[in-house]
């Protein structure tokens, strides 16, 4: 399997991540290297081989339902790049 | 041919833990922006979800509510997307290993019960706030409400019309608040429905459907989807399509509208989270938690039903705990016949008093037994259905109980037949207009003489007894 052109700049768009059209070349290239290695590792027989959901084979650990955190908004928001009256600000979206 | 209108809903269910669901921070209700968001709930670096036992323990309690399949073996998984008011850039779920698999819930409809198949419910993470009013053509994010427990429930497409929607919308309102799992505050966004909605000529397989995102009332689901199928009906009646698409429901106007369209469909490549480990519950677990589960609403409906109270009324009985409690009290040692009378009283007189004061059932300064006291002596004749209200409003007051009202007052109901006979002769006596326009054909002057007779008594006289007395008087 090979990626096209279009899929590439779906991905991007995806992911946020700006791929400008001189880039796409490369992106395409390196994705499909990756895409080869998974097609090769399809290849194994997995047949009665249950799939796994985490690399550890452990089980998750539960905390109880206690309230542990203070409140610590005006030392978050120092680092943010835009606040006021307590909420974060950020270019306007609406659905 | 009709159309069939196929409906079935997602219901965001705020499960009600202390904590949030990956995280110390407080779940309540109100706090100021961002006091409530921690470092996991803001997704700072290098931060790791723990999962809070509560969380798991309430999606168990509704999933044997419902008879389901536990799974137990459960995973969380990323649904990726990017949105301001979702920290992570992921929101984390459960995809192809819901905790809650299958399982059904009995709706009460006029015409009987129904079966409703819920298809799964998992656990997931809520999304912050956005806030979109004046911040100088910015969006204000508030993220305490990121990371708060949720259960999300999904049914199949089995219920038909807007009708047995909110039937399955307040039956499971009903069932999670009193299984306490969901205080079910639709105001404050505890209980959110989405409701896929399809229309097809009977018989035919299942029309595209369409979306309506973030219904928080009844009302709105009722209308949202009775507006969307009449929709999709002309569009299709005028040899259009219907397109699939993600509507919102426009109170305002009464209408639904397609969400502005994304440029690209919305794909969110799940997979599990690395962060998780896959969640497994042991029998002991799950045997502990259901033996917690109280009585569920669905036998107690049942009970009332075969006391002789109609299906939607007992629904509206069992619609909460503390509702279904206080019947079940007062049609304690009732006689069969009464029964309907009690119910009628409590969904009527008590819940619109109740209403009226703003105050819940549980602080009901009527106890269920004046309640079923008063509706026997309405029924054994002891008291008139019009001075019940007098005794109704005493109780109310504190006077007591409805004998200790009734004696005290002397509202007893005559139904003494030598004393009723005498009040109607005086009447007669007093009211020879009234008895020669009768005779000449007037009925209205019968009610008015029956008026009279029922004011000279207090309103006490039997009415029946009046009537018919004052029948046999003016044929004579």
């Amino acid at each position: 399997m090979s990626l096209s052109h279009d899929q590439v700049q779906r991905l991007a768009l995806l992911a946020r991540i700006a791929v400008g059209p001189g880039e796409t070349d490369a992106v395409l290239a390196q994705l499909n290297r990756v895409l080869e290695l998974i097609e090769q590792m399809q290849k194994v027989d997995t047949r009665g081989v249950e799939p796994m959901a985490h690399a550890l084979d452990l089980r998750q650990r539960v905390r109880e339902d206690s309230v542990t955190e203070r409140d610590q908004h005006a030392l978050f928001q120092s680092v943010a790049p835009a606040v006021e009256r307590g909420l974060y600000l950020v270019p306007k979206v609406i659905e | 041919m009709s159309w069939e209108i196929v409906v079935g809903i997602e219901t965001h269910a705020q499960l009600r833990t202390r904590s949030k669901i990956f995280s110390g921070a407080s779940t309540e209700f109100g706090a100021a922006p961002n006091t409530q968001a921690s470092a996991v709930d803001i997704a700072l670096p290098g931060v790791l979800p723990v999962l809070n036992r509560a969380a798991v323990e309430l999606a168990l309690r509704f999933g044997l509510a419902i008879g389901a399949r536990i799974n137990r073996r459960s995973v969380f998984a990323r649904k990726n997307y990017f949105y301001p008011d979702l920290p992570k850039g992921y929101q984390i779920s459960q995809y192809e290993a819901p905790i809650v698999q299958g399982g059904t819930l009995a709706i009460a409809l006029a015409e009987g019960e129904k079966t409703i198949r819920i298809t799964r419910a998992h656990l997931e993470e809520d999304a912050g706030k956005s806030l979109h009013e004046d911040f100088h053509g910015m969006s204000g994010i508030d993220l305490n409400r990121a990371g708060t427990p949720l259960l999300e429930i999904v049914s199949e497409p089995d219920l038909r019309g807007a009708h047995e929607a909110v039937a399955y919308a307040r039956a499971l309102h009903a069932l999670v608040r009193w299984i306490g799992v969901c205080d079910g505050n639709m105001q404050e966004g505890s209980f959110r429905c989405d409701a896929n909605v399809s229309v097809r000529r009977a018989g035919e397989p299942l029309g595209t459907r369409c979306e309506i995102k973030n219904l928080n009332s009844f009302r709105f689901i009722e209308r949202a989807i009775e507006f969307e199928a009449r929709r999709q009906i002309a569009l299709l009646e005028d040899g259009g399509r219907v397109e699939q698409q993600t509507r919102l429901y426009d109170p305002e106007r009464d209408e639904t509208r397609a969400m502005r369209s994304k440029e690209e469909a919305q794909d969110y490549r799940y997979f599990p989270d690395p962060d998780l480990l896959p969640l497994v519950v042991s029998e002991e677990e799950i045997e502990r938690v259901r033996a917690e589960l109280p009585e569920l609403p669905d036998v107690r409906r049942r009970q009332f039903i075969a006391r002789g109270i109609p299906a939607t009324q007992a629904a509206q009985l069992t619609s909460s705990i503390e509702l279904a409690t206080y019947a079940g009290l007062a049609l304690e040692g009732a006689s069969r016949g009464t029964a309907p009378a009690i119910a009628n009283w409590i969904t009527g007189p008590l819940s619109a008093k109740l209403n009226e004061r703003g105050i819940g059932i549980e602080r009901a300064p009527v106890s269920p037994e004046q309640l079923r006291q008063l509706v026997e002596r309405i029924a054994d004749g002891t008291i008139s259905g019009k001075l019940a209200k007098e005794v109704d409003d005493a109780m109310w007051a504190g006077e007591g109980s409805a004998d200790e009202i009734i004696e005290r007052r002397g509202l007893r109901q005559i139904s003494d037949s030598d004393a009723i006979e005498k009040l109607v002769d005086e009447v007669l006596a007093a009211n020879a207009k009234l008895v020669e326009d009768y005779r000449g054909g007037k009925e209205k002057a019968f009610n008015a003489l029956v008026g009279q007779v029922m004011k000279a008594s207090r309103g006490k006289a039997n009415p029946a007894q009046v009537n018919q007395l004052l029948r046999v008087r003016l044929a004579g």
